[in-house]
């Protein structure tokens, strides 16, 4: 065996460089999440280690509703300000999901019906249109939205539909689907795109509809793929801010109502950030926040990838 | 290339010469200062005065941070905040009242209602009455509009009128008194304070005052004090103002500057 040649060891020097450096970057971005999630939980970490901070807030009083005035039941409240600041965490979690679950409602069967009409029935022509058309939405700024359901989107709702307060969950619900739709729509469409042609001709050979193809065939198929363009929505629409800061009227209220306004958990750390004594018991507790927004995201991203995987498995006949 | 870095140095060293002076706090007195922060570099020219809003806590927050020179309030520092201050400074904050302000009650143009008191006014914003026939009204569900926390105002309102008590959680927390004017112009239930200055396509309530009458937030009333609701407007700085910053506030205080808060909608205090 001849040892390799000079010019040969210097290449493979030059792989091993080069990867070394595409290792280092992408370790970078993951360092860069380790960081930021250290970052923002050691500043909560004061709620459970600082006697100063415990005294005024701790998990039973953020979580159970506590009697803060005499001679009313027990009940949650998220009044930071005050001669006794409450911190009570479920009318933010309330607000949160409300706000979401409105925005979900209007933005999976939007994004995916259009997904499904644009790969499978729009001509050619129009899909070219179309496609680019509904991801400029994603373009337009949060805070434009947010200024657009302010001023118009929530007259046209309160005339709709007689909503008492006029910001309230489904204007914000319905403005951020706005931003939802268009995540949804592009991925759940380049999934369906992908189903390869040979389903679709087996279906149509087999004399079904081009309605019952794309329904019980291409659907199906790309299920995986339209899950995750749900999961991505979802997690677009907890975290987004501008809009709800704006729109939702920012009312710490725990009821079930849609019609009433609401305080979401991002638009609570936005609007009081800034006032916050650095180092005191509020800011902790916003930081607090932050770090149940990134648990929460980060739960829900590992749940939906785990059952993608199982599907997926599923439907290739392994399992 | 070195030409366009000679010529970019050359265009902001000026800038740095003279350090600018910054202001920052209150929203209610944002338009104020920036007005007399115009016009005092217009009389002098060369100095910088730059001025930013974003609420009394943000401007205190900033003083104790060391991050502007003078923070405008709303509302008088509190002890705590004051006890920050001389912990990292070795030194006490100074107080300058530099205009009054009217806190004024806003309802929908369309609102029968003419006066309110003191006591109406906490039960409606404690969650106490939650209709406008309780108040002398028509029968409809009160909207109530207040300010985020970080807001001078709400904690003025919170004090004067709430008496300390919280906000009912259903009160809806809006960014800026603008936002709550424009929110009580559109919603015909709606109710919402703030300074008087803005009060522009709403109406404002009287408010009862110690001798049972009711009072706007006029220039007279509030200067006479018959109207409950005033509140001094201040500048804090570390220590006894000095320098640029001592300038810049005894223009506030001076005839011109008390001027300028009349023309836009504040009360002097001179």
């Amino acid at each position: 065996m001849a040892r390799p040649s000079p010019s040969m060891r210097r290449r493979q020097l030059r792989e091993a460089a080069i990867q070394a450096v595409i290792t280092l970057v992408a370790l970078t971005g993951i360092a860069a999440v380790v960081l930021i999630f250290v970052f923002v939980a050691r500043e909560a970490l004061p709620i459970f280690t600082s006697p100063e901070v415990r005294e005024e807030t701790d998990l039973a009083r953020m979580f159970l509703p506590q009697a803060w005035r005499a001679g009313r039941p027990a009940f949650f409240s998220w009044q930071p300000v005050s001669e006794i600041p409450k911190y009570s965490m479920v009318p933010l979690f309330v607000g949160t999901l409300k706000v979401t679950a409105v925005a979900m409602l209007v933005s999976v069967p939007v994004g995916v019906a259009a997904a499904l009409f644009t790969s499978e029935f729009a001509p050619r022509r129009l899909r070219e249109v179309l496609k680019p058309t509904i991801e400029l939405l994603a373009g337009i700024p949060s805070v434009v939205l947010g200024f657009f359901a302010l001023i118009v989107l929530a007259s046209v709702l309160q005339d709709a539909f007689g909503f008492t307060s006029r910001l309230n969950a489904v204007v914000a619900g319905v403005a951020l689907a706005l931003t939802v739709v268009p995540v949804i729509f592009t991925v759940s469409e380049d999934a369906l795109t992908a189903v390869p042609r040979s389903y679709r001709e087996a279906s149509l050979a087999l004399g079904a509809t081009r309605w019952e193809t794309a329904f019980k065939v291409v659907l199906p198929a790309a299920a995986p793929g339209v899950l995750a363009a749900v999961v991505l929505g979802f997690g677009r629409s907890i975290g987004e801010t501008m809009i709800v800061l704006m729109a939702s009227g920012n009312a710490a209220m725990t009821t079930f109502s849609l019609g009433d306004s609401v305080r979401t958990l991002p638009a609570t750390i936005a609007a009081e950030m800034g006032e916050v004594v650095f180092g005191g018991t509020h800011y902790a507790v916003l930081f607090f926040i932050g770090v149940e927004l990134f648990l929460f995201t980060f739960v829900l991203n590992s749940l939906a990838a785990a059952f993608v995987k199982r599907l997926v498995r599923r439907m290739a006949g392994t399992a | 290339m070195k030409r366009t870095l000679i010529a970019l140095v050359a265009a902001i060293a000026p800038a740095l010469a003279s350090a600018a002076v910054t202001v920052k706090g209150s929203d209610t007195m944002v338009i104020l200062a920036q007005r007399w922060a115009e016009e005092y570099m217009k009389q002098n020219t060369g100095k910088r005065v730059q001025v930013t809003g974003g609420g009394s806590g943000v401007g205190i927050a900033a003083l104790i941070n060391g991050t502007t020179d003078i923070a405008n309030a709303s509302r008088a520092m509190k002890d705590a905040e004051k006890g920050k201050v001389r912990e990292r400074y070795n030194i006490l904050p100074t107080e300058t009242a530099v205009a009054k302000d009217g806190v004024a009650i806003y309802v929908n143009a369309a609102n029968p209602v003419q006066q309110l008191t003191i006591e109406q006014l906490a039960k409606i914003y404690a969650g106490d009455v939650t209709n406008w026939k309780d108040v002398g009204g028509s029968d409809a569900p009160i909207v109530l509009y207040s300010r985020e926390n970080s807001s001078g105002t709400y904690v003025f309102f919170k004090e004067n009128v709430l008496k300390g008590a919280d906000y009912a959680s259903s009160a809806q927390t809006l960014p800026g008194t603008a936002a709550v004017v424009n929110a009580v112009a559109k919603e015909k239930n709606g109710i919402g304070y703030g300074g008087a200055a803005y009060a522009k396509g709403v109406k404002e309530v009287k408010v009862v005052g110690a001798d049972g009458q009711g009072y706007t937030p006029s220039a007279e009333n509030v200067a006479s004090g018959k109207y409950p609701l005033s509140r001094p407007l201040f500048m804090y700085t570390r220590g006894k103002p000095s320098g640029e910053a001592k300038a810049f506030i005894d223009y506030c205080l001076s005839p011109a500057g008390q001027k300028i808060v009349t023309q836009v909608g504040y009360f002097p205090v001179k």
